[in-house]
C-alpha cells in the first residue's frame, strides 16, 4: 500500500492557493463527457454532488434513505464554526486551524486543517446566499456562540436545528441540479460494493431497497461520503441507518482505513434507562454554555437521588462537586468532548453518579434561569428543553437534566491525501467517511463545517484534477469487474437468507454493541481488548451460522438491509480493537488506562505513535497489516494539551 | 403495559392489505413507539413470520423518515410530536392501537407500512431553492436581515418534510408543506429574485402530482410536529395570486 499524502509544498497558508492553480482544469465544453458517482447525500455528499452538477459534470447520487433531505447530517444540533471574527474577539484562520489541531490531540494533518479553517467563512457566506436562516442578531447582522474547546464565540447556528438547515441548504442546490438534469438521484438504493477497473474507481454495486434489485452503475470517478460507523456499538446518537458498510466494503477493496479506534463519545445525551432501547438521543453541547454539570460530593447522597429518597434541589451547593468547573477551571464546562465524557465517567465510576442506573451526571440550568431569565434560555435552547421532556417525562427548567456520554462521532475513517482520494485511484472519500481533519478527536461545530468544506470547496477542484488526468472513458457496467462485484453481492445476500437460523440480526447487534462499549469504549486496555479480539470472532460464527433473515432477496426486506450492515459491522468491530490495541498510548478519545497521568488525564506517546494507523485488509479471519503516515508538524510545536 | 396492535400488512406496492392484530404482554411504558415495533418485529421474526417494514431513521423527530398513522392520527396522539418521539406512557394498559401507513393518492404504499414520498422531492425541485452557485457568494453580512424576518424564515424553515399534513387532510393537500418552503424562501432578501417564478413552478408541480386543494380545514397545522403554521398558506396564496397576474403581462 503506498501512501502518498500529496500535501503541496510551500508555506501553510499558501499551500491550498498554489494547489488550487497547479491543478489541471476540465475546458467546460468537455466536463459533459465525466460522469461521477456520489454515494451519500448528507452534507459533504449533497454539497459535492451539488457542486459537481453546476460545473457541468453528470452525477448520479445515491442515498438509502426515501429522500436525499433526510441524511443523518440533519441531526446536528449546535453549529458550525467559522473564523470570521465578526465578534472581534481574537478569532483567525490560524486560531480555527490551531484549535483544532490541539482539540485533535496533535493527531491530524496539519495542512487539511488549515485549509478546513481556510475555508470555513466561505461556506458561512455560502449558506447564507442559499437562504440558510441562521440566527441573527437585533442589528440583522449574524449571531455567535461559544462552543467546546475555543475561547472565542465562531460558532453560527440555526436555532437547534444547524445541521438541517444546512443540509436542507444543501438538499436545495442539490434539488436545482436534479431538476435541470445534471445530477440524477437514486433514493432508497444502497451501495453494497465498489467496482475497481485497472486499479481505478469506477463503479459501485447498489441494492434497491424497493424491489431488491442488485445493479451496477460505471463512473469516471466514486465519491464516498457515507459517513462514520458509531453504529458498531448499536446504542449511539446514530440514525438507525447508519452503517459502515460503503466504507468497509471499500477497505475491503483495498482502500486503507485509517484509526479506526477513534471514536467520540458525546458528554451531553440522555441516559440510557431500560433494555427496550434502540438509540441515545443527543443534546447539543451548546447546553454546556449556560449548563453546570455536577454530582454530589459524597457517593451516600448520590445513592439517595438514585432511589429517589431526596431531589437534586435538596442537595445543598456545598455539598456539589461541578467537577468540569473545578478541573479545569479555564474552559470550566466547555472543556473538550473527550475529557468532559471522561469525567463523567469517572464521577460515575466512583459511585457518584446519579439517574436509575448510576450512569448519569447532571446538567443544571439553575444559575442561568435566574441570572437570564427562563424567556432567555427558553429562546436559546427551547427545542432541545422540549426533546428532554418528552424522552424523559420531566422538564429541564425545573429540575437539572440528566446527562451520560454515549458514541457519537468517528475520526477515523477511509485514507485520503489531500485532496480527498484515498489510495485507490479515483475513490474520493469525504466528511465524516475519511479520516484527515479531526485527529483524535474532532470539537463540536466541527463536523458540519468539514462536511461542507469538502462538499462545497475542496472536492469540486480535486475531482476535476483528477478527471483532467485520466481522461472520459465510462466502463461497461456489464463488463467483468462489475459481473463479479455483482456475483459476490447475489452470493452474500443469498448466503444470508438462506441460514434460517434462530437469531434475530438485531439481537446480535445488541451483543456486539455491548462488547464494543466495554472493551473499546471510553477506556481501554490491552487486556480489554484482547478479550474483545477474541469475543467478536465467536460473535461473527453465531451470526454465519444462527442468524435468520425472512422474506426474499426480491422485495423490500428490511431484515435483510439490516443483516448486511451487522455482518460488516461484525467484521470492522475486529479492526476497531486492533488499531485501539496497537495504538499504546492514549490521545484524544483514545483513551488507553495505561496511559494516564496520575490526575486520569491522557498520556500521549508521540515519539512512537505521532502517525497516521493506516490497515490494509487480509480478509476476513487474518490479521489486518498497518501502515503509516508520519504526522510532520511544521507550523504548530506539538505539545501536552492543557484546559486547565 | 399489555397491548393490542392493529397493524396494515401489504405485500408490496400491488398486493391488498388488511389490518391483523398482534398481542404484547410486556411493553415497557418508557419505551417510544418505535421501540414497541422494534420488540415486536423481534418476536415475528423470533416465530418464523416477516416483520412489519416501516420507516425510520433519526428517531429523535429530525429526520422526517417515520410516518405512522396511529389511531386515526398521523404521528398519534401527541401534539408536536413525531412517531419517533412518542413514548409508550401515553396510552394506557389493554388499550387496542390501530397502525397504518399515511393514507394519500399521491403517496401509495410500498409496503405495510412504507409509502412513497417521491413528489414531495418534485415539489422541492420545481423551485424550492435559491440558485446560486457554488463560490458565488457575497460576504454573510453583507446584507443585514432583520431578526423578526430570521426568525419568521426559520420558523417556516423547520419542516421536516415528513408528510403528515398531507395524510391528515381530507384532500391530500400538500399546501402547507409547499408554503413553508416558498415562504421561507420568498421572505428573505436572497430569495426575493425568483419570487414569482419560486411559487409558480412550486404548486404547478404539487398540482401535477395529484395533491388535493386546500380547503382550510387546519389539519395540517394541528398534526404538525414542528408546528408549522397556516399563516404560511396564506402567504402562499397572496404571493401565488400576484404572480399569476404578472404573468398575463409577462412579468413574472
Amino acid at each position: 500500500m503506498i501512501l502518498d499524502s500529496k500535501i503541496p509544498d510551500g508555506p501553510l497558508e499558501d499551500k491550498w492557493q498554489n494547489h488550487k492553480f497547479s491543478n489541471k482544469l476540465v475546458n467546460p465544453a468537455n466536463k459533459r463527457k465525466f460522469n461521477v458517482i456520489v454515494v451519500g447525500s448528507g452534507l459533504a455528499g449533497g454539497a459535492a454532488a451539488a457542486s459537481l452538477g453546476q460545473l457541468g459534470f453528470n452525477v448520479k447520487c445515491f442515498c438509502y434513505q426515501d429522500s436525499p433531505r433526510r441524511a443523518h447530517s440533519i441531526a446536528a444540533q449546535g453549529g458550525i464554526n467559522a473564523s470570521k471574527n465578526y465578534q472581534n474577539d481574537g478569532d483567525s484562520v490560524y486560531r480555527l486551524f490551531y484549535d483544532t489541531i490541539k482539540g485533535g490531540d496533535f493527531r491530524s494533518r496539519e495542512a487539511n486543517v488549515y485549509r478546513l479553517a481556510e475555508v470555513s467563512g466561505n461556506i458561512i457566506d455560502q449558506c447564507v446566499a442559499q437562504g440558510v436562516p441562521f440566527a441573527r442578531e437585533y442589528g440583522g447582522l449574524l449571531a455567535n456562540r461559544s462552543f467546546g474547546g475555543a475561547q472565542v464565540s465562531r460558532t453560527f447556528y440555526a436555532r437547534g436545528q444547524t445541521g438541517q438547515q444546512l443540509l436542507l441548504g444543501a438538499y436545495s442546490a442539490l434539488n436545482q441540479q436534479i431538476a435541470a438534469g445534471q445530477v440524477q438521484m437514486y433514493n432508497r438504493h444502497e451501495m453494497l460494493d465498489l467496482v475497481k477497473v485497472d486499479g481505478h474507481a469506477k463503479g459501485i454495486i447498489t441494492r434497491n431497497l424497493v424491489n431488491g434489485a442488485i445493479e451496477s452503475w460505471s463512473a469516471d470517478a466514486v465519491v464516498l461520503a457515507t459517513g462514520g460507523y458509531s453504529t458498531v456499538f448499536f446504542l449511539s446518537t446514530c440514525a438507525a441507518g447508519v452503517n459502515v458498510t460503503g466504507a468497509f466494503r471499500s477497505y475491503k477493496k483495498g482502500a486503507g482505513f485509517a484509526n479506526p479506534c477513534y471514536t467520540q463519545i458525546h458528554p451531553t445525551c440522555i441516559p440510557q434507562e431500560g433494555d427496550h432501547q434502540s438509540k441515545l438521543t443527543l443534546m447539543s453541547e451548546s447546553l454546556r454554555n449556560d449548563g453546570r454539570v455536577w454530582v454530589p460530593k459524597d457517593p451516600k447522597v448520590s445513592e439517595k437521588l438514585r432511589k429517589k429518597e431526596i431531589r437534586p434541589r435538596d442537595v445543598a451547593e456545598a455539598d456539589r462537586d461541578y467537577f468540569l468547573e473545578r478541573k479545569y477551571p479555564s474552559f470550566g464546562n466547555l472543556a473538550p468532548r473527550d475529557i468532559s465524557s471522561r469525567s463523567a465517567k469517572e464521577a460515575c465510576d466512583e459511585g457518584r453518579g446519579i439517574s436509575g442506573t448510576g450512569f448519569g451526571v447532571y446538567l443544571d440550568f439553575e444559575d442561568a434561569i435566574g441570572r437570564l431569565g427562563q424567556p432567555a434560555i427558553a429562546e436559546r435552547y427551547g427545542n432541545l428543553f422540549d426533546m428532554y421532556q418528552r424522552i424523559s417525562g420531566e422538564s429541564g427548567y425545573e429540575t437539572p437534566m440528566m446527562i451520560y456520554p454515549a458514541p457519537h462521532y468517528t475520526m477515523g475513517g477511509l485514507w485520503v491525501d489531500y485532496n480527498l482520494m484515498s489510495n485507490i485511484e479515483g475513490l474520493f472519500v469525504l466528511g465524516e467517511a475519511n479520516f484527515s481533519d479531526h485527529g483524535a478527536n474532532r470539537l463540536g461545530a466541527s463536523a458540519l463545517m468539514q462536511g461542507l468544506a469538502d462538499g462545497y470547496f475542496v472536492a469540486p477542484y480535486t475531482v476535476a484534477n483528477y478527471l483532467a488526468q485520466v481522461g472520459a472513458g465510462v466502463p461497461d457496467p456489464d463488463g467483468p469487474a462489475f459481473r463479479e462485484a455483482k456475483a459476490e453481492v447475489n452470493d452474500r445476500t443469498n448466503k444470508l437468507l438462506s441460514i434460517q437460523g434462530k437469531r434475530s440480526a438485531r439481537s446480535i447487534h445488541i451483543e456486539l454493541g455491548r462488547i464494543m462499549w466495554e472493551y473499546c469504549g471510553m477506556s481501554r486496555t490491552e487486556e480489554g481488548l484482547k478479550k474483545a479480539l477474541a469475543l467478536i470472532p465467536e460473535l461473527r460464527r453465531e451470526f454465519w451460522s444462527n442468524v435468520r433473515v425472512p422474506g426474499k432477496g426480491e422485495q423490500l426486506n428490511i431484515e435483510l438491509e439490516r443483516a448486511g450492515r451487522v455482518a460488516d459491522h461484525l467484521e470492522f468491530a475486529e479492526l476497531m480493537c486492533h488499531d485501539a490495541l496497537n495504538r499504546d498510548e492514549s490521545c484524544g478519545g483514545h483513551f488507553r488506562a495505561e496511559h494516564q497521568t496520575e490526575e486520569g488525564e491522557a498520556v500521549r506517546d508521540d515519539e512512537n505513535f505521532s502517525h497516521v494507523s493506516v490497515w490494509e485488509s487480509k480478509g476476513a479471519d487474518t490479521a489486518p497489516v498497518k501502515h503509516k503516515e508520519e504526522l510532520v508538524y511544521e507550523s504548530v510545536k506539538m505539545a501536552t494539551r492543557s484546559y486547565k | 403495559m399489555k397491548l393490542t396492535l392493529r397493524i396494515w400488512r401489504q405485500d408490496g406496492q400491488n398486493g391488498s392489505g388488511r389490518l391483523v392484530d398482534y398481542k404484547m404482554d410486556d411493553v415497557s411504558p418508557d419505551s417510544s413507539f418505535l421501540e414497541m415495533l422494534d420488540l415486536l418485529n423481534e418476536d415475528l421474526i423470533e416465530s418464523g413470520d416477516e416483520p412489519i417494514a416501516f420507516d425510520h431513521d433519526c428517531r429523535e423527530g429530525i429526520c422526517g423518515m417515520c410516518s405512522l398513522t396511529i389511531n386515526g392520527i398521523p404521528h398519534g396522539p401527541e401534539r408536536m410530536t413525531t412517531a419517533c418521539q412518542l413514548h409508550m406512557r401515553h396510552f394506557s394498559d389493554g388499550e387496542t392501537i390501530t397502525v397504518e401507513p399515511w393514507r394519500a393518492k399521491p403517496f401509495p404504499v410500498l409496503q405495510d407500512l412504507v409509502v412513497d414520498r417521491s413528489p414531495m422531492d418534485a415539489i422541492q425541485q420545481a423551485g424550492g431553492f435559491i440558485s446560486v452557485r457554488t463560490g458565488s457568494a457575497p460576504d454573510g453580512n453583507a446584507i443585514p436581515i432583520s431578526k423578526e424576518i430570521a426568525d419568521y424564515a426559520m420558523d417556516a424553515a423547520a419542516c421536516i418534510g415528513c408528510g403528515a399534513c398531507v395524510a391528515a387532510c381530507k384532500n391530500a393537500s400538500a399546501m402547507l408543506f409547499t408554503a413553508a418552503k416558498s415562504s421561507q424562501l420568498n421572505s428573505l432578501p436572497q430569495g426575493k429574485a425568483e419570487k414569482d417564478r419560486r411559487v409558480l413552478s412550486m404548486v404547478a408541480s404539487m398540482d401535477e402530482a395529484g395533491f388535493g386543494n386546500c380547503t382550510n380545514y387546519g389539519e395540517c397545522q394541528a398534526v404538525c410536529p414542528k408546528g408549522i403554521s397556516l399563516d404560511f398558506i396564506a402567504q402562499m396564496n397572496r404571493e401565488y395570486a400576484v404572480a399569476s397576474v404578472k404573468q398575463i403581462f409577462g412579468r413574472a
